[in-house]
């Protein structure tokens, strides 16, 4: 059942032109972005989908997404870059650096419009968030569709697990700080059929949303 | 079977003294209970005849109240830093006289150990003549949080309720005050204040018939302190109206004398007592009930039931669970829009047999889920009367029915499951209905944490730890059996 593993990056990163995503997409700058009004973060690498086929999404029990998306390569606390490729199998994939237009990641239309598999797959996605000081006491708060598992700088953080819709504040992780500096998020999506996307961000004590870092892919 | 062995010493241990984990335990013998007062940590009522009980933690209930005077149906207020005590004098009552005076009396204490424990010389503040349509004996106090006037309500059966004003700072009537009547035909009447709303309460029914009497509580409304008072159909109290707040049940007759008392915002409980405790050879008991408001009416809660129970949040509805994988239950499938001449075979529920050994041993975190009445979904939840309680109630501990594997409290502010109940505090929970219905849940302990903490959805999905927030649904629960 494990298929997913050992990642191998085929080409250094370089930059060319993004194909058109929109309305759901536009290609990051590098400018570093700021979270948005609500604290959900749109600045993304976004891998093309790896080929997991299921039929249904009702597979996605706990240990089933322990065993698929548990691995190094998907929780590694680094960044790819943008346009690196990697190869999966038969597979050869590529990161792309893009801004979301919605609050929620649509990576089922990520995979349509680069014409790629889109269901029975596993998006991985990464980001860096940079933060002047320490942020102690929040949470991970993610939404996705379907199942999904998270890590901040290579720890597990949040596990979603089932056939999920996604719900904005769905699953939160325990207290966790954001360290001076720089922190890698990275995610496994999971999905059989139907509609994927997720959306993630940071809530203090309070239930607020934490916005006092950078976003970037760089 | 092992629950049922738990269940079993619950009603033991609670019944010392016979009794069941619905009541209060200890000696908790009264009639007409004061408005429970909490001094330096304990919690005093006061009743008919003199004298009063005492509790260490609003569960466990002994005598040792100390109120001189006799007479019956005493009240009481706080009133800056000291403690206001009506009581009254009677004529006999029913067949007797109804020559009766309402006296107040001062205490700094209500502690009879303490140094300053020490009752001021009494003040006559109203009374009646055998000739009057009153008898001036029941008294109710309400200090008006609104204007700061001070309020007391007298009267029986036996005729008018009527109400006059006293001075909060000496206790005693105002000059040139003169009665106001409320209502007819109650006793023990109370005068609280919520919401824009003043309440009068009062017992109807027939006293002092222990298993038979019938008593109960009712309430009419006003929006001004003194009166009318109206009830749910519109109806004067003072021409013998009121809206039910609570009535016999649960094996006990009889409630009377309404008391409130507020924990914190959202947080409420009445006492009273029931005249007839069946389980306690029909004695008369001291009732601690939560209090509810529904549509700006005061309602008595049920008290906590054990039993098994899906802990539903009221953030989204879902489920407390324990985070193991879900197991399907075979089923064949079939097409919705076909005629099958199929015989119809009940499915059965799944059991804890079924999925119990993909668990471990070990520690297994809970999150919050849709609700699909499977095991690793249903808690029972137990009293552990021995650990004590809080106003009204004991601890429970909360656990995956036909295990001992325990909800508990962690260090870090989360909560977790372990695989044996032990009895420490991060395993006792406490348990208390919210005047809107719902429930919060508080871990008796929260290990190295010196702040009371509430049970929280923090997501739809996930539960923590954190303050207890009365404006949230994160803070609410519910014990459904479904």
């Amino acid at each position: 059942m494990v298929l997913i593993l050992g990642i191998t990056a085929v080409s250094a990163a370089r930059k060319k032109a993004q194909p058109d995503l929109s309305p759901y997409f536009t290609g990051s700058t590098t400018t570093p972005a700021q979270p948005d009004s609500e604290g959900f973060i749109r600045r993304w690498l976004i891998l093309e989908p790896i080929e997991k086929p299921n039929r249904s999404n009702t597979v996605f029990t706990d240990s089933y997404l322990r065993e698929v998306l548990d691995n190094k390569d998907f929780s590694a606390a680094t960044l790819p870059r943008d346009g690196e490729k990697v190869k999966l199998g038969k597979q050869t994939l590529q990161w792309h650096s893009l801004d979301s237009e919605k609050f929620n990641v649509k990576l089922f239309r990520f995979a349509t419009l680069l014409e790629k598999p889109h269901y029975g797959v596993i998006f991985l996605v990464a980001t860096a968030i940079d933060c002047e000081e320490d942020i102690p006491d929040v949470r991970m708060s993610v939404g996705s569709n379907s199942a999904s598992m998270w890590w901040l700088d290579g720890e597990e953080a949040v596990l979603l697990s089932g056939d999920r819709r996604m719900v904005q504040d769905d699953c939160m992780s325990r207290r966790l700080t954001l360290r001076k500096g720089r922190n890698i998020i990275r995610g496994a999506i999971i999905n059989g059929p139907g509609m994927s996307d997720f959306c993630l961000r940071f809530l203090n004590e309070k239930g607020e949303p934490v916005n006092n870092f950078t976003v970037s892919t760089k | 079977m092992k629950h049922s062995i738990i269940l079993t010493g619950c009603l033991l241990a609670a019944s010392g003294i016979a009794g069941n984990c619905l009541a209060q335990t200890g000696e908790p013998y009264i009639h007409d209970p004061s408005t429970i007062m909490k001094c330096d940590g304990k919690y005093y009522t006061f009743g008919t005849g003199g004298g009063g009980l005492i509790s260490e933690d609003g569960f466990t209930w002994h005598g040792g109240g100390v109120r001189p005077g006799g007479g019956a149906a005493p009240d009481a207020v706080k009133i800056g830093d000291r403690y206001l005590i009506a009581y009254s004098a009677t004529g006999g009552g029913l067949g007797g006289s109804h020559k009766g005076s309402v006296l107040t009396m001062w205490n700094k204490t209500l502690d009879p150990e303490s140094p300053d424990f020490e009752y001021t010389e009494p003040i006559e503040v109203a009374s009646s003549l055998d000739g009057d349509d009153c008898d001036a004996i029941d008294a109710g106090l309400l200090l008006d949080p609104v204007t700061g006037r001070l309020w007391c309500t007298y009267g029986t059966y036996f005729g008018f309720i009527r109400m006059v004003e006293l001075d909060p700072a000496t206790g005693a009537r105002v000059e040139g005050n003169e009665p106001i009547d409320v209502a007819i035909d109650c006793e023990a009447t109370d005068l609280i204040y919520r919401n824009g709303w003043y309440y009068l309460l009062g017992t109807h029914g027939t006293c002092c018939d222990g298993p038979n009497s019938t008593y109960n509580i009712v309430v009419g409304r006003s929006r001004n302190v003194t009166g009318p008072y109206l009830d749910n159909v519109g109806r004067d109290m003072i021409a013998g109206g009121g809206r039910m707040v609570v009535a016999a049940g649960k094996r006990r007759t009889g409630p009377g004398h309404f008391g409130r008392y507020i924990e914190e915002d959202g947080v409420e409980k009445m006492s009273c007592h029931f005249e007839a405790d069946f389980d306690r050879g029909g004695r008369s008991v001291l009732a601690v009930l939560p209090l509810l408001w529904k549509n700006d009416w005061p309602v008595a809660g049920e008290p906590f039931e054990e039993g098994v129970y899906e802990i539903e949040s009221e953030r989204r509805g879902y489920a407390l669970e324990l985070a193991v994988d879900f197991v399907r239950i075979p089923h064949k499938m079939h097409r919705f829009w076909e005629k099958t001449e199929e015989p119809i075979v009940p499915i059965e529920s799944q059991t804890l047999a079924d999925v119990q050994d993909g668990w471990g041993d070990g520690e297994i975190e809970v999150r919050i889920g849709d609700y699909m009445f499977r095991p690793h979904q249903k808690w029972a939840v137990v009293a552990v009367p021995e650990a004590g309680g809080y106003l009204g109630a004991p601890y429970y501990k909360i656990i995956i029915d036909g295990t001992d594997r325990a909800l508990t409290a962690t260090a870090d502010r989360e909560v977790t499951s372990l695989p044996s109940f032990t009895g420490a505090d991060e395993q006792l929970w406490r348990i208390e209905q919210l005047t809107d219905g719902t429930y919060r849940i508080m871990p008796k302990k929260v290990p190295g944490c010196d702040t009371q903490l509430a049970l929280i959805s923090i997501a739809d999905s996930t539960p923590t730890l954190g303050e207890f927030d009365m404006n949230s649904d994160n803070s609410k629960w519910n014990f459904r059996k479904r």
